[in-house]
């Protein structure tokens, strides 16, 4: 049997899931739709029968509630992982996440740990609305004592999954629902892939690309599309916002001077705005271009696919502003951007893109 | 109505008290350190808020003379009695108090954040109705472990008005959880009476909705409260799920600080001193005398005990050092 398979994202997490179940007793699964047929999109299906219903609990419609109860447990020596199939449902639990589960082993000195996670999925497309494809990530990483994951590649979603359950602290875990779809190799069996930071995915000396969440794959297809007219970008996968550990970002825009931030979520306020600010102060004397960012405009996300022809961004918006950011203007470059717009024309804005296969 | 709505559930008499004594010493030791609070506190040495539960010791007494070490207790802002009740330790209490690095939280939470692992003490939180959900999480992992251990949440009437508060009841009835919800009605949430914040209805009524055994008692008779909460730990300690106990009190002082505030316009000062006749202490106090089980020499012992002990710790919390400034950020994560 081969080490690697190539699975998509939700069968990674479906797998970091049963794995977490089998060696720790101690770690239970709760949220809204666990155990039912659609099983979070696939990343629960099967784990009720497994391991019953005192381990894999279906929640009422209380997500406030079920998170206290949730904390109460970790207090207590459990280990739960609550899930949320949209962001916009954790809003109803906010209270409990920012003053309990954030606070609560500062607050005792060290005395409580509050060993828990919570998954919260953003949606995208298919009509979701305003409120049902927030990417709200920063607001959770705005408070110390949380920690913020974004999962986005296979073999790093099951490992950073893994060591969350593990994790002592409250790990808030956003994953895209268009990320579930991404496929990459993934080992078998139990390992962990740290919290620790942004992961460098990709090498190179024309500038600096940070991406979070699912920005990273269209930043990869960017660089995919610029490395062919010689433009080799570095890219990072923002995988974690808190604990925010800048430096390798900060080393690497020293070496290329240029930086782009590349948010799933909001563009003021964002994740670009912290790492821009943490450029500014650790390599202002080696920035030869203002650093630029890219991510969702001013207004709540509407239903409608008309509405989302210009919302979301793209590769190719990420092309042009490291076209700009590098000065490069060939004829080749053009053109290579003209066929990535194409490509890009025929796919929907609103259904997660089926040509991505990774890995990476 | 059904019969539910108006009368206890439990049919059986009262249990005979066990150590009426204990219960009495107890509820005192609480008094008498809330009033060396009020007596320090204008010294300004204590700069957190204080909210002080003199006229209310009967509930946390009551309820905790039932419990274990090992059984968890979850409570609000007004915390002190509760943490008390359940075995805290005093000079840690007043330690944080203070501010002080000896505290139970290091000086980090102050007095509305007190809790004691080795007690029991699971955690006290000042957002209204916040801590009612970790009840219920520790009484999972309490039946989880599969012992006869409860988690009681002690909570205050203006809880009962938060969504999280019902989202709790349902949570803990739906998987028969060993938790008991415990409302002190004070009748005021900070200035606002009841009536001006609920429909006019016993509040053990909020327990219908969810099928969930309830019974209402006098929250100034240590007696009654322990007899009532003993029955309802005991089904809990059974399998028998959740309970919900409301009793009645009354808070003396004001909301937030040591001092009266009947002249402030919110209450009256007759309906304070109808209030004040009904001191949990002094019943106790009474029955004792009554029932001669303590001697005149027993109980000033017993007081000179108790000062010595708050002397002591007030001593202990005002020479503790305080925590190093640089401390601050330290331990953010585990």
């Amino acid at each position: 049997m081969p080490d690697n398979r190539l699975i998509t994202v939700a069968d990674a997490l479906r797998e970091a899931m049963d794995i977490a179940l089998a060696r720790d007793d101690n770690v239970l699964l709760m949220g809204e739709g666990v155990v039912d047929p659609k099983g979070i999109f696939g990343t629960t299906t099967g784990l009720v029968d497994k391991y019953g219903d005192e381990r894999v609990i279906e929640m009422p419609v209380a997500e406030n509630g079920f998170t206290g109860m949730a904390i109460g447990a970790a207090l207590m020596g459990c280990r739960p992982v609550v899930v949320h199939q949209r962001v916009d449902f954790s809003l109803l639990s906010v209270e409990q996440l920012f003053n309990n589960a954030a606070k609560t082993f500062y607050v005792t000195g060290g005395g409580h740990t509050v060993p828990m996670v919570v998954r919260m999925i953003i949606g995208r497309g298919w009509g979701q609305g305003p409120a049902h494809s927030q990417a709200l990530e920063t607001l959770f990483a705005l408070v110390p004592g949380l920690k913020v994951v974004l999962p986005t590649t296979a073999r790093e979603a099951k490992g950073q999954l893994l060591a969350a359950i593990e994790d002592d602290n409250p790990v808030i875990m956003v994953e895209h629902r268009w990320v579930h779809y991404a496929r990459g190799e993934v080992p078998e069996g139990y390992y962990t892939v740290p919290l620790d930071g942004p992961r460098r995915v990709r090498e190179g000396n024309a500038a600096t690309i940070v991406a979070t969440s699912y920005m990273l794959l269209e930043a990869m297809r960017a660089a995919d599309a610029l490395e062919d007219v010689g433009i080799d970008c570095e890219v990072f996968d923002l995988a974690v916002l808190r604990p925010f550990r800048p430096e390798a970002i900060i080393e690497s825009v020293r070496r290329t001077g240029r930086l782009l931030v590349v948010d799933t979520g909001f563009r003021l306020f964002g994740a670009g705005a912290e790492l821009v600010a943490a450029v500014a102060e650790g390599a202002f004397d080696k920035l030869v271009e203002p650093p630029r960012r890219l991510g969702l405009p001013e207004h709540p996300t509407p239903s409608s696919r008309a509405l989302l022809t210009n919302y979301y961004p793209s590769a190719t918006m990420i092309v042009d502003a490291v076209a700009e950011l590098t000065r490069a203007h060939s004829h080749r470059l053009s053109e290579r951007r003209a066929a990535l717009a194409e490509m890009l024309a025929t796919l929907p804005v609103d259904v997660p893109n089926p040509t991505f296969q990774g890995p990476f | 109505m059904s019969a539910l709505a108006t009368q206890p559930i439990f049919r059986e008499a009262l249990d005979p008290f066990p150590d009426l004594v204990a219960a009495y010493r107890a509820m005192l030791r609480i008094r008498m350190i809330e009033e060396a609070i009020v007596e320090h506190y204008p010294e300004q040495e204590m700069r957190c808020p204080v909210h002080l539960s003199i006229g209310q010791e009967a509930v946390p007494v009551g309820v905790c003379t039932n419990l274990r070490n090992t059984d968890q207790a979850t409570t609000s802002h007004r915390c002190h009695a509760h943490y008390l009740a359940k075995g805290g330790d005093l000079r840690r209490m007043m330690a944080e108090i203070y501010g002080k690095a000896a505290g139970c939280c290091g000086g980090r939470g102050g007095s509305m954040h007190l809790f004691d692992s080795d007690a029991g003490m699971l955690l006290s939180l000042p957002i209204v109705a916040s801590s009612v959900p970790i009840a219920v999480g520790a009484g999972l992992a309490l039946k989880r472990r599969g012992g006869d251990g409860v988690a009681v949440a002690f909570l205050g009437d203006a809880a009962t008005e938060e969504g999280v508060f019902h989202e709790s009841m349902n949570l803990a009835m739906l998987r028969q959880l060993p938790v008991l919800f415990v409302v002190e009605n004070n009748l005021y949430s900070v200035y606002t009476p009841l009536a001006a914040r609920q429909p006019e209805r016993p509040l053990i009524n909020l327990a219908l909705a969810h099928s969930m055994p309830a019974e209402h008692g006098d929250g100034n008779d240590v007696v009654a409260v322990h007899a009532i909460t003993a029955r309802a730990i005991e089904r809990a300690r059974a399998g028998g799920g959740p309970s919900f106990l409301v009793f009645d009190t009354y808070r003396w002082r004001e909301h937030c600080g040591p001092n009266y505030d009947n002249d402030i316009g919110y209450r009256t000062n007759d309906e304070f001193m109808a209030w004040r006749e009904l001191c949990p202490i002094d019943r106790a106090k009474r029955r004792i005398r009554e029932e001669r089980l303590l001697s005149a020499e027993q109980e000033s012992r017993l007081r000179r005990d108790i000062e010595q002990e708050i002397a002591d710790a007030i001593a202990f919390a005002r020479e503790a050092p305080f925590p190093a400034p640089d401390s601050a950020g330290a331990r953010v994560y585990a």
